[in-house]
């Protein structure tokens, strides 16, 4: 880099060869490997596409549609991947940490061991947990409220485009250059002093993303309040669209404090400022502050849909009407209120006193009575219901167990002093996972299961399922119940090199349970395989389970309209109601419906996104100047459009309307 | 919809569907909703201000750098503006696009010289020493205002893009809810410009 010409310094900034992995060590192997596999995959891909000639029909149907439902569907495929990303790296983390004991230093050097759990941190949260619930609400939400799609459906385009901007950013890193070292937050001054790439790639892969995320908390927000059926009062509305409210409202007032905390962050490391250095005035517990007044309410952005899905599955799976529906929506809008005032439980150990420090551990422990409400609410809804026994019900009961375990160990964090010994330690690891893993991935797999019919019209294979359900559910603890025991011994997190050996058979069962979730995960895919590609078999009609809410109502898989008319709702469980009350399927009188038309301008946006994280990241400035004018200007051309509607024929309706999935529940399974 | 309500004779199953065609224009509520996502921005960097704002690290400080005189020029120009954008919705409301557009030409005349006032101010702080890099006061300063500033561009911007459309297109449906949400964008920016010239500058110089 010293004697390139100022030419080349121009064009490629801080790039060179250098920052690819093209060195003889292992670290460099490893990830030589990895390009090798990806370019293999990537190349099969796109010459599969190609050669069955696919690549028209994937933009015309799914890259520019503005369908909530193909969206949805992109967002779970686009998570499914970055778990394989993000398990890759736990992975790697746990056979490090079961080896590198005394005079073995292990397999991964620092500098690559802190990279691996700053992505795997990463990636879990924002490319996999919100990419999951997006998915989910985008696909289940404005079918159960029966609307045609969402408030603004462009915009949801777009914000999809933006997270695949993030997660290409993120991705990139991995080749080119390195990941940020400083922890899935960022936290300075390690973030402010970080040479190299990585905490670029960091910040823009997550500005990006995050700006994704926003909009589609604005779009769920106005979707749920302005496009109800007729007779859907807010105290009508199915428990997980009540859920998609909360988290999105939470998503409106969070995000933007990640946006700022981010941008400061960025201003720090690009222009010299001073927010949190830590001389010339600035405060590093300014960002720890800001971050987690993001943070925590995050989580609860995470959770919240997926109380909402067990709500939606107990009570269909017990045959039940909800237990206590009322308190189940004050608890999940306390929940929503309280997750705003605890972000100081991130760091009693700030030393902001005992007075701010009881504050916060007591509106923290006050945030286990809705969420123990909740728990009650499910299982009175089970109780003396006629329960059946079908893999989302299984991910259900297998959460109520994992979860309240969790929130018990969350409550003991919640003590300040005792907090002070557990503070950043394996504990503290052993607690988010167990309330990550046992109340989001959990729920996510439940309502995979329990969607995926209403997506594609047959069901997933329940073999599989419980195959994988079992493998999560003992492989979560035994990989993770030693880190209870060894963060009570104190051990801290983010080692990647110990020196105890009394501690080593701790990590190695810890390993072996990592291998144990691997086999869910294979398992999970190996259902989908299965599945997939016995469709045939697996058939059912278009309300396999005995649904009690709208999007039960209607074909499986959905028209593209969803509902041919707008349903009118009478009572809370409104599909239920619909069975009771005789409900009879129109069959004639269909109208044109107006439908928005696709876009290609989230895809560019999308991808300028791209040009421009990665430029501001080498510093590029041509590339990043000019990716921005781009998008500027794509997104003013996109205004100039009014001609955003196409109408779907009645005739079209009308056939749709005959020929769709109406099979009852039960028909159509012929095994 | 009154064949939907449940009728109590038993023969006739309630109707749970309408025929007619349900409309829904959620636009202004959703931009609405955007500009308290954009105040949680702004409020992020006023709790920076207030927290880093006595910060000098031995350099210059508020009651040094401020220039009131030119501040009150600076807050009459973007307050006029938002009085002047009224008429202009006032002139919609009437359907007379001519005054409308004149008023809206106004209104981002005066936004454009308070952002050039601004620029001016950036510039003689900068040239006297006064640079975001010398302390946690100035990188508070600096950042909380240019953000101001970036929007009020943003709006300016989007402004001329919307007079063309106006001139183009008339005052459709479509251009008169564009109108409404830069109307309410511009109103939003001078509450947030109060708290910045009341909170960052005259307290600033107090405290």
């Amino acid at each position: 880099m010293d004697h390139r010409s100022e030419i080349w310094n121009f064009l490629l900034g801080n790039l060179s060869l250098k920052v690819l992995p093209l060195h003889n060590t292992l670290e460099d192997r490893i990830l030589q490997v990895t390009f090798a596999v990806v370019a293999i995959s990537g190349l099969a891909i796109f010459g599969w596409v190609t050669v069955k000639r696919r690549w028209g029909y994937l933009w015309r149907e799914w890259f520019t549609t503005v369908d909530h439902k193909k969206l949805g569907i992109m967002y779970m495929i686009l998570a499914t991947v970055m778990l394989l990303r993000g398990f890759t790296d736990a992975i790697m983390m746990r056979i490090q940490q079961a080896t590198a004991f005394g005079a073995n230093m292990g397999y991964l050097p620092p500098t690559h061991y802190d990279q691996i759990f700053t992505a795997h941190g990463a990636i879990m949260i924002f490319f996999v947990a919100m990419a999951y619930i997006v998915g989910l609400m985008n696909y289940v939400m404005p079918t159960q409220i029966g609307a045609r799609d969402v408030a603004f459906p462009f915009l949801n385009n777009l914000s999809f485009w933006l997270t695949v901007s993030g997660v290409m950013l993120f991705m990139t890193s991995l080749f080119v250059g390195s990941f940020s070292r400083a922890g899935w937050l960022g936290y300075p001054p390690v973030s402010e002093y970080q040479l190299g790439s990585g905490v670029d790639y960091y910040i823009w892969g997550l500005q990006l993303s995050g700006l994704g995320t926003l909009l589609t908390g604005i779009n769920f927000v106005v979707t749920i309040l302005k496009m109800r059926a007729p007779g859907m009062s807010l105290m009508k509305m199915p428990m997980f669209t009540w859920t998609s409210l909360c988290t999105s409202g939470l998503i409106v007032v969070t995000f933007p404090i990640l946006t700022a905390a981010l941008f400061l962050l960025s201003l720090d490391r690009y222009v010299g400022t001073h927010f949190f250095t830590n001389d010339l005035g600035g405060n590093v517990m300014m960002y720890i502050n800001l971050i987690w007044i993001w943070g925590h309410p995050e989580v609860y952005i995470l959770i919240l849909p997926l109380f909402g899905v067990f709500s939606e599955i107990v009570a269909t799976f017990s045959g039940k009407r909800l237990f206590g529906y009322s308190s189940m929506v004050y608890a999940t809008v306390s929940i929503m209120i309280l997750s705003y005032l605890v972000w100081l439980h991130h760091f009693f150990t700030m030393g902001s006193g005992p007075d701010v420090n009881s504050f916060f551990a007591l509106t923290t422990m006050m945030i286990s009575i809705p969420t123990g409400v909740k728990i009650f609410n499910w299982l009175f809804t089970m109780y003396r219901g006629r329960v059946r026994f079908d893999v989302p019900m299984l991910w259900t009961m297998g959460f109520l167990f994992t979860f309240t375990i969790g929130g018990m160990t969350g409550v003991m964090l919640s003590v300040a002093p005792a907090d002070f010994l557990l503070h950043n330690s394996l504990f503290l690891v052993a607690h988010f996972h167990n309330v990550i893993i046992g109340g989001v991935v959990f729920g996510v797999f439940a309502g995979i299961n329990y969607w995926f019919p209403k997506a594609f019209g047959f069901q997933l294979d329940p073999f599989w399922g419980k195959a994988s359900f079992w493998f999560w559910q003992i492989g979560f603890w035994v990989a993770f119940g030693p880190l209870y025991v060894l963060g009570l011994m104190g051990v801290t997190r983010r080692l990647s090199h110990f020196e105890d050996p009394s501690l080593q058979i701790w990590f190695v069962i810890a390993a072996f349970g990592a291998f144990l979730i691997l086999l869910g995960i294979l398992s999970f895919l190996m259902q989908l395989y299965v599945s997939i590609r016995h469709r045939e078999r697996y058939a059912v009609g278009h309300d396999p389970w005995g649904g009690r809410t709208l999007e039960w109502s209607t074909s499986s898989p959905p028209p593209p309209y969803n509902f041919a008319f707008t349903p009118v709702v009478r009572e809370r469980d409104a599909w239920t109601d619909m069975k009771e009350h005789g409900y009879v399927r129109p069959r004639d009188g269909f109208q044109p419906i107006h439908m928005p038309k696709n876009s290609a301008t989230g895809v560019w946006i999308g991808l300028l996104g791209f040009a421009f994280g990665f430029g501001m990241t080498w510093y590029i400035w041509w590339l990043a100047v000019a990716s921005f004018v781009g998008i500027v200007a794509v997104a003013i051309g996109h205004t100039f459009n009014y001609h955003r509607e196409e109408t779907i024929p009645a005739e079209d309706v009308k056939q749709f309307e005959h020929t769709g999935n109406w099979k009852p529940a039960g028909e159509g399974a012929s095994a | 919809m009154n064949t939907t309500v449940a009728d109590m004779h038993p023969p006739a199953p309630p109707v749970f569907y309408t025929r007619e065609e349900v409309h829904h224009n959620g636009t202004l509520l959703g931009f609405w909703i955007y500009l308290m996502s954009d105040l949680f921005i702004f409020a992020s960097l006023f709790a920076c201000n207030a927290v880093l704002g006595t910060n000098y690290a031995g350099g210059p400080t508020a009651s040094e750098v401020f220039d009131l005189p030119g501040l009150a020029i600076n807050t009459a120009l973007l307050l006029v503006s938002s009085v002047t954008f009224g008429f202009a919705m006032l002139e919609m409301a009437r359907q007379r696009k001519r005054a409308m557009l004149i008023w809206l030409a106004v209104s981002g005349l005066l936004a454009a010289a308070f952002v050039g006032l601004e620029i001016h101010e950036f510039a003689t702080m900068i040239a006297e020493g006064a640079t975001p890099e010398r302390s946690a006061f100035l990188s508070s300063f600096f950042t909380l205002v240019g953000t101001h500033g970036l929007h009020v561009t943003v709006g300016v911007i989007w402004l001329i893009v919307l007079m063309v459309q106006l001139g183009q297109f008339g005052l459709t449906e479509a251009n008169i809810r564009r109108l409404r949400c830069l109307s309410m964008f511009w109103h939003f920016l001078d509450l947030v410009w109060v708290g910045v010239f009341s909170y960052v500058y005259l307290v600033g110089v107090l405290r």
